[in-house]
């Protein structure tokens, strides 16, 4: 298999500032990430402790195998909103392997407001599921949770991917043989009651955990009875008599030690089938990405010296390398298993657009998984390009990518505007997994564009009425604008909002991907029925 | 010669003796037990016979199976090797009724030497130097004391009948002597199913020289010189060298012309070894004659170049001894050590189990390894622990020592606790180097020989880390990237705590995966790179700061066995994910599994009960349900009488109230 050669010049100033620039962003990145892995403050936790529950990130530990990699998802959730209160929006989610079954873990985080769903949590828990059924992995539910937020209530409840949405999502997971674990570990109040209600199997936790439809407080407004939130909800009251659980726990400990011999149990097998070599790593290290990649997304590079930083051996056999040269194509190993590679390297014209839907055509043939590199600004336009179909040339690179069934996972490692976004498999077009690099930029066009844009718009109306417009008012329009679209499109905002599944750390994307391409291989891989390519 | 014998003994000695004899054109037949059927001395062997169970009563020490066996297999002699039969009169004459020659002395030269008051009666006679004692059978205690008293004290009581140490006391006044008397008398009895004792004045800080003597069928008897083995532990050798040091001259003439007259005494025939104590003063006593080849005899045959197995078997078949006295000489230094399974820190139990890796040091002209186990074989409870014997053999003592010491650094036993390490404190004992020590070297040095272990080093503590990661890539290396358990965290730096267990002490440590390598945090809070690569032999090779180590480490489920620069290290992962059951659900058990009649109450309140024990018995749908206590407690309710119904299930029938644990003990 051909190796791919490097022309990096690791002395050059071009790559040590490059260098610079990015190890500052992924240290500023592990510094927010540190600080929302935190949860509550400090006395939160503490009270947490004193209770004799474990810390969120602690179960996880005593969930997983020893060892074991958890490929945590939207570290960032709701990072700057809510007055940023609610770091990581109050749940953690992610991929561990429990008795060597890669599973979805949801845990809530007790020590931020009590593990209430704001928006971004219940947005956060219903991605941790849909990756679960996209993925077919079994779910576990470490719950602690006072259920929805309810000053926010109109945000959490009604809607169809709101709250009710997670039993849903329970009910027709298990409906499809993916298993639902819970273990309850705290409060499960009002609609969390039903997280272990809805469970195939579920775990209490004697003194911590309680699950009623209505707490002591409501039970005494509505009946007048007056009980005690273990007694009511207790795991005496659910293990020996209501048998709304099925397992007893001591501790958090002996819970967690419990939950992993439910996974133990399952009997699992992954349906995923693909040709295994063994695996190897690239040819040049990993911190190179951070020389290579320039953080001025409008500066060219070539997206080779990427792949060849994340493949087996570096080695890779492109497809059609002197056809469409802005999108590089090509097979690959990552982790020994095969992959697909569409990566780009300019502007996407009709030939790279063609040329891209029909690698798609081969890997969705072969089941070979997909990987998307993206750093796109765009479809090329003006009249030649228009007149010459590119239009319905990205609609077929369009098409192959949404119809695609095989495991697609994009990563954005620069620039993700507009059409661009969809042909390289963005967000709309649900790839199993979609990273940032915490270099990108992700908008429906530049900033300096749209404002351009706006400001020609604006001026015509100017115009139009028969004025003139300032130079020094257009800038003034375009400043705030510009200001707008970086801090939107600036992947902090992104991730925040769930528009990806975390940002990471260049260097760490061949592991990453190599753990979800794993994880993804639990479901089978289907065959594509492809739309009409339009011709 | 014999065309077959039977080797009537087990483990090293058992494969010793087929040695010699296939060198010599002898085939060999070897017996076992249920517990040996797969044990080294069966697997090589071309013939091998099943003599019955395990427990040696049944099987090595039944003659009449053995003599079986060897009927059965041709056999025209039987070899005993060292304990089991080998002293054993009735054994030997047995053989001679069913044609069979022993090889061995003669019936009445065993039974003299059998009895130790009769031996000695019979040494008096013929001038060998008896330590002052009383060997009489008149047993009354008055005449008893009145000895004593007469040789002066201390005064050793001794069972007449035993060995081993048991029905022995040591009494230094007389106001001492009925008790101690009494005592040994009881354990005597209750050891060897007779009383009798004898005295001998006892000799302070003696040494242990023992003469190999060898006599054959026509009236021959040479000495093969002496060997010391005053470095015992409760009278059992541990080292043994020869040849002796710090003999005159004088003494060893003593000594060889009082073994020899012994031998003649009684027309020995065969390997014996005459035993002598040398008391500080230069003095020479006889003890005790042993009519058997020595577990020490490699040592004579390092420094003589003989080989006693062979010599043995000559002997036996009626060949006169190959060598006359005026043709045996000796030559350089040798030191034999016993390798046990057994564990030093906990007073020297037997250690039994298997043995999940050996590692033996290599043979050559000047290192020897007799040894019954291989990697992979069982220490079974019901024979000697003892698996190997070292032997090393140099110009002089003090070389003879320092190979000693490397040989036992070489030597690696894994899944059971050995006293490697103690034979080499010993070893490396200046006390022992300088050839001052006596019978009570072990006792006098103990604090020296068995220090109390402390924390393991550094370097251990790296290399366990280095085998529990190395156990994780093993199971990684076909498996996906998951398997690959380096704590993988996205933007953190994963700090995973591993615990381990060093005897009672919890030594914790944190282990942080950078993208350099792993860094380890250590209990002295410094954290240090781990460096740790396999190494071609199966070793690790760590480089710790400008060091580089070679160390083995065996790996067995939890148990880490570190073996590095000749000390042994054993440490026990704990797995965070482990539960034990010990504290069920404590309540579960005291509620009615279902409704029905209380038939039996067991306790009342206020009793103090055992977990587990029965505390009521309800009878329901036909069926005795029995509530036991769900752990040590008071009973502080019951709910119900004998008699009375239950009606509802999962109702409460008794409490218990736990057992406070008792307070930490104030310092």
């Amino acid at each position: 298999m051909p190796v791919l050669k490097t022309r990096v010049e690791r002395q050059s100033p071009q790559f040590c500032a490059n260098t610079a620039a990015m190890s500052a962003l992924v240290e500023d990145l592990r510094s927010r990430v540190e600080s929302s892995s935190a949860g509550g403050g400090r006395q939160a936790r503490e009270k947490h402790l004193k209770r004799g529950k474990l810390l969120p990130r602690d179960r996880i530990d005593q969930l997983l195998d020893p060892g074991s990699a958890f490929l945590e998802c939207s570290q960032l959730a709701a990072y700057g909103m809510y007055e940023d209160e609610v770091p990581a929006a109050g749940v953690i989610t992610g991929i561990g392997r429990i008795s060597g079954v890669e599973c979805v873990v949801v845990v809530n985080d007790a020590t931020v407001k009590g593990g209430s769903y704001y928006p971004m949590t219940v947005k956060k828990h219903l991605r941790a599921q849909e990756i679960a059924r996209e993925n077919r992995l079994p779910c576990v539910y470490l719950v602690d949770s006072g259920g929805a937020f309810l000053p926010r209530q109109d945000e959490v409840f009604p809607d169809r991917e709101h709250f009710g949405r997670i039993f849903y999502n329970q009910a027709t997971l298990s409906g499809l043989g993916i298993p639902q674990l819970a273990v309850v570990m705290g409060s499960c109040t009002a609609g969390g009651a039903y997280v272990p209600a809805m469970s195939d199997e579920s775990i209490i936790v004697r003194h911590q955990g309680t699950i009623f439809l209505g707490g002591p407080p409501l039970v005494k407004a509505a009946t007048g009875e007056v009980v005690s939130a273990e007694d009511l909800g207790g795991a005496d009251v659910h293990s020996r008599r209501s048998g709304v659980t099925d397992y007893y726990a001591r501790d958090d400990r002996h819970a967690l030690a419990m939950a992993r011999r439910l996974v133990a149990n399952l009997n699992w097998r992954k349906l995923g089938e693909v040709t295994r070599e063994p695996s190897c790593e690239p040819l040049y290290p990993a911190t190179d990405l951070y020389g290579i990649v320039p953080t001025d997304l409008r500066k060219p590079y070539d997206v080779r010296e990427v792949i060849a930083r994340l493949v087996d051996g570096s080695q890779f056999d492109e497809f059609k390398e002197l056809y469409g040269t802005t999108l590089i194509t090509g097979f690959a190993r990552l982790h020994g298993y095969p992959v697909g590679i569409i990566a780009n390297n300019g502007i996407l014209f009709s030939e790279s657009a063609l040329k891209g839907a029909h690698f798609i055509e081969l890997c969705c043939q072969r089941g070979i998984p997909l990987l998307f590199l993206q750093n796109i600004t765009g479809f090329m336009v003006g009249s030649k390009y228009e007149a010459g179909g590119i239009a319905k040339d990205g609609a077929k690179l369009v098409t192959a990518v949404a119809c695609a069934k095989v495991p697609k996972f994009t990563v954005i490692i620069g620039g993700s505007f507009g059409a661009g976004n969809y042909g390289m498999c963005g967000r709309a077009y649900s790839p199993r997994f979609l990273w940032t690099w915490p270099n990108a930029r992700i908008s429906v066009m530049g900033g300096e564009q749209a404002a351009a844009v706006l400001a020609q718009v604006k001026r015509d109306n100017f115009e139009a009425q028969g004025q003139l417009w300032p130079a020094a008012d257009e800038e003034s329009f375009k400043a705030p604008v510009r200001a707008q679209y970086e801090q939107q499109g600036h992947p902090y905002y992104a991730t925040a909002r769930l528009w990806d599944d975390g940002i990471i750390d260049p260097a760490d994307t061949r592991r990453v991907l190599g753990l979800a391409l794993t994880a993804a291989l639990s479901a089978p891989i289907e065959r594509t029925p492809f739309g009409v390519f339009r011709m | 010669m014999f065309g077959k014998i039977l080797i009537a003994n087990r483990g090293e000695i058992a494969c010793r003796i087929a040695r010699t004899a296939q060198r010599m054109g002898v085939a060999t037949v070897m017996v076992y037990s249920d517990a040996d059927a797969a044990a080294l001395h069966v697997r090589g062997a071309p013939q091998a016979i099943r003599l019955g169970a395990s427990p040696a009563a049944a099987s090595y020490l039944d003659g009449a199976k053995v003599i079986a066996a060897a009927l059965a297999s041709g056999a025209q002699a039987v070899h005993p090797g060292y304990g089991f039969l080998s002293e054993n009169a009735d054994f030997a004459q047995a053989c001679a009724a069913a044609g069979l020659t022993f090889i061995g002395p003669s019936v009445d030269a065993i039974r003299m030497m059998g009895s130790k008051s009769a031996a000695k009666k019979l040494m008096a006679s013929h001038a060998v130097p008896l330590v002052p004692g009383y060997y009489g059978e008149d047993q009354n205690p008055a005449l008893l004391a009145a000895a004593a008293v007469d040789m002066g004290f201390p005064v050793l009581i001794k069972a007449s009948a035993g060995g081993g140490g048991r029905g022995m006391r040591v009494v230094r006044a007389a106001a001492e002597f009925a008790p101690a008397l009494a005592s040994a008398q009881r354990e005597s009895l209750s050891a060897f199913a007779d009383a009798r004792v004898l005295l001998e004045k006892y000799i302070e800080r003696p040494r242990h020289i023992e003469v190999q003597i060898f006599g054959d069928q026509h009236g021959n008897l040479v000495h093969l010189f002496e060997r010391d083995c005053s470095l015992q532990r409760r009278h059992q050798k541990v080292i043994e060298e020869a040849p002796a040091l710090n003999l005159t001259p004088a003494q060893r003439a003593t000594l060889y012309a009082a073994a020899t007259a012994a031998g003649r005494a009684v027309n020995y025939v065969g390997a014996g070894t005459v035993e002598f104590v040398v008391a500080p003063d230069g003095a020479i006593y006889f003890i005790e004659m042993n009519t058997r080849l020595q577990v020490e005899h490699p040592v004579t045959e390092a420094i003589t170049g003989l080989d006693l197995v062979e010599w043995q078997l000559r002997v036996a078949a009626g060949e006169p001894l190959p060598l006359a006295q005026s043709a045996i000489g000796q030559r350089g230094h040798a030191i034999e050590v016993r390798v046990y399974a057994e564990d030093p820190a906990q007073d020297f139990r037997p250690s039994v189990g298997q043995i999940v890796h050996a590692r033996l040091p290599a043979a050559s002209a000047q290192v020897r390894v007799e040894t019954g186990v291989a990697s992979g074989d069982s220490v079974s409870p019901w024979y000697d622990a003892m698996v190997a014997k070292l032997i090393v053999q140099a110009e002089n003592r003090p070389s003879a020592l320092r190979l000693m010491a490397h040989t036992l650094r070489e030597t690696e036993l894994a899944g059971v606790n050995s006293n490697l390490v103690y034979l080499r404190r010993i070893i490396e004992h200046p006390d022992y180097a300088a050839g001052d020590f006596t019978t009570h070297f072990a006792e006098e040095q103990k604090a020296q020989l068995l220090p109390t272990p402390g924390a393991p080093p550094n370097r251990v503590l790296l290399l366990a880390v280095a085998a529990v990661l190395r156990g994780r890539d093993q199971a990684a290396m076909t498996a996906s990237p998951w398997a690959l358990a380096d704590s993988f965290r996205l933007n953190h730096t994963r700090c995973e705590r591993l615990s381990f267990r060093h005897g009672e002490a919890l030594i914790n440590l944190t282990l942080h995966q950078h993208r350099s390598g792993p860094r380890v945090g250590l209990p002295d809070s410094s954290q240090v790179e781990l460096r740790a690569v396999p190494a071609p032999d199966g070793r690790f090779q760590l480089d710790i700061g400008a060091q580089q180590i070679h160390a083995r480490v065996v790996q067995r489920g939890e148990l880490l066995e570190i073996f590095d620069a000749g000390e042994r290290w054993v440490l026990g992962l704990i797995d965070p994910l482990q539960r034990t059951d010990e504290d069920e659900i404590a309540t579960g058990s005291l509620l009615a599994p279902m409704p029905g009649a209380i038939t039996a109450v067991l306790v009342a309140v206020g009793d103090v009960v055992r977990r587990g024990q029965p505390l009521l018995v309800l009878e329901a749908m036909k069926i005795e349900h029995t509530i036991t206590a769900p752990c040590d407690g008071t009973v502080s309710e019951l709910y119900f009488l004998q008699g009375q119904q239950v009606t509802q299930e999962g109702a409460e029938l008794v409490r218990v109230a736990p057992a406070i644990p008792p307070p930490a003990a104030a310092v």
